[in-house]
Formats: structure tokens, C-alpha cells, sequence
């Protein structure tokens, strides 16, 4: 076992781990912190995104050693400070982004990670960005649109309820 | 994944030496190791992580007009600082994979690893870029060695990489969904001294030059000069996503695309 330290929503965080323990276990399991979840575990769905450095990442598929002094964010810690949901997270809610939920922390940081880059992305680049983010229940228009309501564009012209 | 050491070096000769323990492997972004290790079709007893190493970050152009690359740069960070000096590069790298795989994957990783459908073989070997490595300086054409095999030597790291920049240059890539590698893309860059084809996802035997197209499109670089020719012949893959003749078929397409975008 190796000592990492690294800072996860702005606290610094340490823990045991074996060189082989990816970062979405040591979130999980060292941290118990569930909020990322793990879907397929090979770096397709993107359930366990969340930011390393500022940037988007697999967390299934980063070792936690290779994190060690990293400034990691994830889903725990998108809510606004007084614990009410964040602009991008209401507008999930209130355009019906989510079913079951199980893909909504990676599409919240993901969604998170392109309106930093590009806080008013068309409709097409939203699609584009969200390749790498699976999501088995909502047909995904709904999350479309929640991401061009949070982004504060209109939402009208995109299908489907 | 069965367990194994950890090292981060910040220095090539640091990884050089912690490469040269028993059944040492180098990670890069870990893109394609990692989930090899899950499956255990890997088992390496150290990895050894290029990423903090500075040096093997970051891309420049050369006295003589070549993007260099660092062997340990993202494909997103290529995608955003290449544009300015090769277009199509840069394009090739940004759709790769997905955002997040952009920005862990590597362009080291990716030569090293030489998957059959990769992108960055087509780039390398249709720009005749020369693979820098710690010990040497190999040019592509002699890099490949046919699907997921290359001329690198055990414990071998890939610090650099250098494109020449051409007149004019196009990658087509034909998206397989599921894997968001290639089915086939082609990448088809004409430089001063000639033209060069180079296909990938299409061929059993890895990334190839589309030599007669080269050719024909020397003579005329357009997108009708390639009307007359047959989809090339070899070794095609054939699997669920497309029969051998399909691939085939697709070459020409991808390759009649390439040269029309840019020419
Ligand atoms: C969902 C998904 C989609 C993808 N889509 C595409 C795509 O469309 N096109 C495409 O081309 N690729 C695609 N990839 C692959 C991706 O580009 C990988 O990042 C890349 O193939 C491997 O790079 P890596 O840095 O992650 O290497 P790693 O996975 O860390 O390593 C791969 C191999 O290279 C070796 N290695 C790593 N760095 C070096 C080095 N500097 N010198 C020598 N050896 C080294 C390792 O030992 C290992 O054998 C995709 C991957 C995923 C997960
Ligand atoms: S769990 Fe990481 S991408 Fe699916
Ligand atoms: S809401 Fe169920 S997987 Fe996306």
C-alpha cells in the first residue's frame, strides 16, 4: 500500500491504496464517496467522468497514484454552497435530464467540463461532446436540453418531451 | 487487473531506468492499457507513468518546419495547439475517441500501441514523420510492423514525435460507432516531393500506403484521378462492422474525400 494525497472538492484527502486501485475506487470506496459511479468499467460509458485539473476524465480509467496532487471535482461537489442544486444540475431536473439517474453525475460533470470551455454551445456540440457519456434511459434530448437551458439558450427548437 | 508497482519518474533517463526492471511497462494515458490490464491480457509487474514528465509535453515547430510533439502530449491538447500549424493533424486528433479519452490519451500511447483502427498511424505514416525515441530517430515508413507490432524494443520510449508540414492535407475518417475508432479513415497530405495515402481500420496487416493512388494523384492531384483505379487489394478485415470488399470499397471513397477537402 502507497499513501496518495490529492484535493477532492477543494478539501485535501489521503488514503492507502494499492498501485492497481483506479481513482473511481478510491472516490468510492476510500472516500465513500458514491456520487461517481461506475458502469462498464473499460472507458466507454462515461458514469465515472469527472474533473482532473480542470479537465473531464474517466475516473474508471485513471490509477489514483497517477492522481496524487491532482485537484479533483466531482458530482459532491457541483452544488452551489448553500446546498441548493446548481445551474446545470436544476436545469437536469427541470427539463426532465435524467430517469434513472445512473449516468446523470458523469453527464452533469461532463455538461460541467464543455460549458467551460464553451458556454454557449449549439445543439450539435452538445451531441458531440456527450460521445463518450451513455445514457440507457432518456433517448437523450432531454439532457440536450437541459445543458442549452443551463447554458441560458432557448430550448424550443430541440425534439422531442 | 492483478496488482503491480507504481512510478512516476519526472525525467526520460529516470523512466529509461525503472523500464529496465523485470516486466516493466510503460502507462501512458492509460486509454488502452488500463482496460487491458482489466481484461488480463496484460500483467505487467511495474508501470512506469510518462505523464509527469515535462519534457515529453507540449508541441513546437522545428528550424525546419516540422510540428514536433511530445511523446507524452494529449490528443486534446494536439487538437488545440496544432491547428495553428497543422490543420489536419489537429483535426485528426480531436476526434478521437471522446473528450474525456482526449484528454488522457496520447500520442505516444497511441503509436506504441498501434491498433489496427488508430488514427495516429494514418497521420504518421501519410506525413512520413520521423518517431523519436530514447535511443533513436525511426522514420514511419519503417515504424509499423503490421497490427499492434513496431520497430520499438522492449523498455523503448517514445519521447517525440515530428510531422513535416505539407502543401495540403485531409483525414477522412469513417466513424465505427460503437468503438469510435475508424472503420476506415484515410489520411492523404501532399508535399512538395509527392503525395502520400495512408490507410487505416481497413487492413489486417495495420496502417498501409495506398501506394498506386500515391501515383495517379502525382499526377493530378484531384479527386478524379483516383476514378479509374480498383479499391486497393491485401489482406482487408473482415468482421460485423463491414466485409473485406466493403472495406475496400470504403479506401477509395475515404481516399476520394481526403483529396477533395483538400485540394
Ligand atoms: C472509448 C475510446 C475511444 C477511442 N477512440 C479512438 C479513436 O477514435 N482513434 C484512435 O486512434 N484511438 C482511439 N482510442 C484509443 C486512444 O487514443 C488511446 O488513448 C491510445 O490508443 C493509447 O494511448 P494512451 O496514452 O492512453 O496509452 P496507454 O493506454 O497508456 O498505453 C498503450 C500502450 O502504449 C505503451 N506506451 C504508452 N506511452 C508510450 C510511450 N511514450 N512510448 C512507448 N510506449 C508507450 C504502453 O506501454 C502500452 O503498451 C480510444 C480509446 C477509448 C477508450
Ligand atoms: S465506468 Fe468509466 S467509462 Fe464507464
Ligand atoms: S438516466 Fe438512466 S442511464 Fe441515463
Amino acid at each position: 500500500m502507497t499513501q496518495v494525497t490529492m484535493t477532492v472538492n477543494g478539501k485535501t484527502v489521503s488514503g492507502d491504496v494499492e498501485g492497481r486501485t483506479l481513482l473511481a475506487e478510491f472516490l468510492r470506496e476510500g472516500l465513500k464517496m458514491t456520487g461517481t459511479h461506475i458502469g462498464c468499467d473499460t472507458s466507454q460509458c462515461g458514469a465515472c467522468v469527472v474533473h482532473m485539473n480542470g479537465e473531464a476524465v474517466k475516473s474508471c480509467s485513471v490509477l489514483a497514484l497517477d492522481a496524487e496532487g491532482a485537484e479533483v471535482k466531482t458530482i459532491e461537489g457541483m452544488a452551489n454552497p448553500d446546498g441548493s442544486l446548481s445551474t446545470i444540475q436544476q436545469a437536469f431536473q427541470d427539463h426532465h435530464g435524467l430517469q434513472c439517474g445512473f449516468c446523470t453525475p458523469g453527464m452533469v460533470m461532463s455538461a460541467a467540463a464543455l460549458l467551460k470551455d464553451n458556454p454557449k454551445p449549439t445543439e450539435r456540440e452538445i451531441r458531440e461532446y456527450l460521445e463518450g457519456n451513455i445514457c440507457r434511459c432518456t433517448g437523450y434530448h432531454n439532457i440536450v436540453k437541459a445543458i442549452m437551458a443551463a447554458s441560458g439558450q432557448d430550448v424550443g427548437a430541440i425534439a422531442a418531451e | 487487473m492483478y496488482n503491480f508497482e507504481f512510478s512516476k519518474p519526472g525525467t526520460i533517463d529516470e523512466a529509461v531506468a525503472a523500464l529496465g526492471a523485470d516486466e516493466a511497462q510503460a502507462l501512458g494515458g492509460g486509454q488502452t492499457l488500463l482496460p487491458t490490464m482489466k481484461q488480463r491480457l496484460a500483467a505487467p509487474e511495474v508501470l512506469v507513468s510518462l505523464t509527469g514528465i515535462d519534457q515529453m509535453k507540449g508541441i513546437c515547430l522545428s528550424d525546419a518546419g516540422e510540428v514536433c510533439i511530445g511523446g507524452a502530449t494529449t490528443h486534446a491538447t494536439v487538437a488545440a495547439e496544432a491547428a495553428a500549424h497543422y490543420p489536419a493533424l489537429a483535426a485528426l486528433a480531436g476526434r478521437i475517441g471522446d473528450p474525456a479519452v482526449r484528454n488522457r490519451g496520447t500520442i505516444g500511447g497511441s503509436l506504441a500501441n498501434n491498433d489496427p483502427s488508430a488514427c495516429y498511424p494514418a497521420a504518421a505514416l501519410g506525413s512520413g514523420a520521423t518517431i523519436i525515441t530514447n535511443t533513436r530517430e525511426i522514420a514511419a515508413d519503417d515504424y509499423f510492423q503490421g497490427m499492434f507490432a513496431t520497430a520499438l524494443d522492449e523498455g523503448e520510449i517514445i519521447t517525440e514525435v515530428r510531422f513535416p508540414v505539407p502543401e495540403a492535407a485531409n483525414y477522412q475518417k469513417f466513424v465505427q460507432p460503437a468503438s469510435r475508432f475508424a472503420l476506415v479513415g484515410v489520411f492523404v497530405a501532399k508535399y512538395a516531393d509527392g503525395v502520400r495515402v495512408a490507410v487505416t481500420g481497413a487492413s489486417s496487416d495495420g496502417v498501409f500506403r495506398w501506394t498506386e493512388a500515391e501515383e495517379v494523384l502525382n499526377g493530378s492531384f484531384t479527386k478524379d484521378a483516383i476514378d479509374a483505379l480498383s479499391p486497393p487489394s491485401g489482406d482487408m478485415i473482415a468482421d460485423l462492422h463491414g466485409s473485406a470488399e466493403y472495406r475496400a470499397h470504403l479506401v477509395k471513397v475515404m481516399t476520394g474525400r481526403a483529396v477533395a477537402a483538400a485540394s
